[in-house]
């Protein structure tokens, strides 16, 4: 079982030898509230390191997708076109966005989970 | 928790989405505390009431309540608000919180001397217990509900509480508003959600009170209509009793605009999933702009977005299509029926005899 990393921008990813599962984390979820629609790309397409990739809508407001890694999309969870609660329900399984398979090198500034608790702690004041 | 004219309120206790399904299929339990909630009483106070508000107030009853709107002398809206004939000399008016200080001052400035104007928001609560199975969830030793006519009210118990139970509110749905003293509706709101908990009832907030009222098609003042908007743009003709006899302000105005027929006009769109039509949002037909979105959000319970818009008064027929602009790109939306949904009150006012 891999350990999970994180991004600033609160996405997080799992690496599987070179299948990287992508999602947004749990205190992403809450933050947007219910998610009603997610725009998501096709399997195929090539990703650079930081890209968006997708939207994620909740009642709130629309949210940017960023993608953590560079490499190619291999799947998307096409569960979340009919059920988007996924998300916010279990976000870092069932609700997870997209596989992908990873070109070159890990980022190297990715968060363990000590150093993304700090980034949520700091953004909830 | 958000701002909501100056009151601190929650979004949601739980999800949007479950305290939504909650309102439609069980209960759901809001605090709607933030309302205005005022008395005005004395001799004379029917007449008074009748020249500021465009219903009329002649045949609402002891025990009865009425909507109505009040207007300025161009026609515009002041706020929309719900006036609860409690004798005929004693009316309590609940009136929009991001209106409450604007609506007092108006009052109190046109009201004859004689006529007390006792404002109650802060030490009277308002909770709202609304949804199909809203009456058999009511705590053990609550009154008797059934026989509340539709916009009907009495003075009664809920659980061992005293309350004012009206057979009102803003979701679509049949259940009531309960005015209690604030000093004891902690215990009210408790008793509510044990006695509903196992049934599915939930607390919601203002994501669910929005969808709900939305779907219902009830006007949000500040969104759907403010000043520069007259009833019969909002769609709302029917409170504006022209014939009612004496004068009201605004009424010279609106004579004309029934004449000639308004400028605008509110209609219902419905959209695709993940193209939610947001307040301010233009809405063009043929690459013209018409009008815009007014209140817009995703509903949860129909399962597509669904927007108010207020556009050029045309011929805009169920199923035409238009253009709305979502995160600055063209979306298509279909104009739809208003009510978007129809609830239980509907059958509530229906099988009530007035």
């Amino acid at each position: 079982m891999a350990d999970r990393r994180y991004t600033k921008s609160h996405e997080w990813i799992v690496v599987d030898g070179k299948t990287v599962t992508v999602g947004i984390t749990d205190f992403a979820q809450s933050q947007l509230g219910d998610v009603v629609f997610l725009e998501l790309p096709s399997p195929g397409r090539k990703l650079a390191e930081r890209e968006a990739f997708g939207v994620v809508e909740s009642v709130k407001a629309a949210s940017d997708l960023y993608s953590p890694i560079a490499g190619k999309i291999s799947a998307v969870n096409d569960r979340l076109s009919a059920n988007p609660e996924l998300v916010n329900s279990d976000p870092y399984g069932d609700g997870w966005i997209l596989k992908v398979e990873l070109a070159g090198e890990l980022p190297s500034d990715l968060l363990d989970e000590a150093g993304y608790r700090k980034v949520t702690e700091a953004a909830s004041h | 928790m958000v701002d909501f004219g100056g009151w601190e309120l929650p979004q949601q206790y739980t999800s949007i989405r479950d305290e939504h399904m909650a309102v439609r299929k069980v209960a759901g339990l809001f605090d709607i505390s933030h309302m205005g909630r005022v008395f005005v009483e004395g001799q004379g106070a029917e007449a008074a009431l009748q020249s500021l508000f465009t219903n009329d107030l002649a045949p609402v009853a002891p025990g009865r309540a009425i909507y109505t709107l009040m207007c300025k002398d161009d026609g515009g809206v002041v706020d929309d608000l719900v006036i609860y004939r409690e004798a005929a000399d004693r009316f309590l008016i609940v009136l929009n919180a991001s209106n409450r200080e604007k609506d007092l001052a108006w009052i109190r400035h046109r009201l004859p001397d004689g006529l007390s104007m006792e404002d109650h928001t802060f030490d009277l609560s308002l909770i709202a217990f609304q949804g199909p199975r809203a009456h058999e969830l009511l705590p053990v030793g609550s009154s008797e509900t059934e026989t509340i006519p539709y916009f009907g009210f009495r003075r009664g118990k809920v659980g061992r509480t005293d309350a004012l139970i009206s057979r009102t509110g803003y979701t679509g749905e049949d259940g009531f508003e309960l005015f209690v003293e604030s000093s004891v509706v902690g215990g009210v709101w408790d008793a509510i959600l044990q006695r509903g908990k196992e049934a599915g009832v939930l607390p919601a907030g203002l994501g669910a009170r929005d969808a709900t009222r939305l779907e219902a098609a009830l006007r949000l003042y500040g969104n759907d209509m403010d000043e520069s908007v007259n009833p019969y743009e909002a769609g709302l003709g029917w409170t504006v009793k022209l014939d009612k006899g004496g004068d009201f302000i605004g009424r010279e105005a609106l004579v004309k605009v029934r004449q000639q027929g308004p400028a605008r006009t509110l209609i219902g769109l419905k959209s695709q999933p993940g193209s939610i039509p947001r307040h301010g949002a233009a809405v063009s037909v043929d690459g013209r702009r018409v009008g815009a979105v007014t209140s817009g959000t995703h509903s949860f319970f129909l399962g597509y977005p669904i927007a108010l818009a207020l556009v050029e008064a045309s011929q805009f027929r169920i199923g035409d299509k238009v253009i709305v602009e979502v995160r600055g790109v063209d979306a298509p939306a279909e104009v739809v029926k208003l009510p978007f949904y129809r609830g239980s009150a509907r059958s509530a006012a229906v099988t009530t005899k007035s």
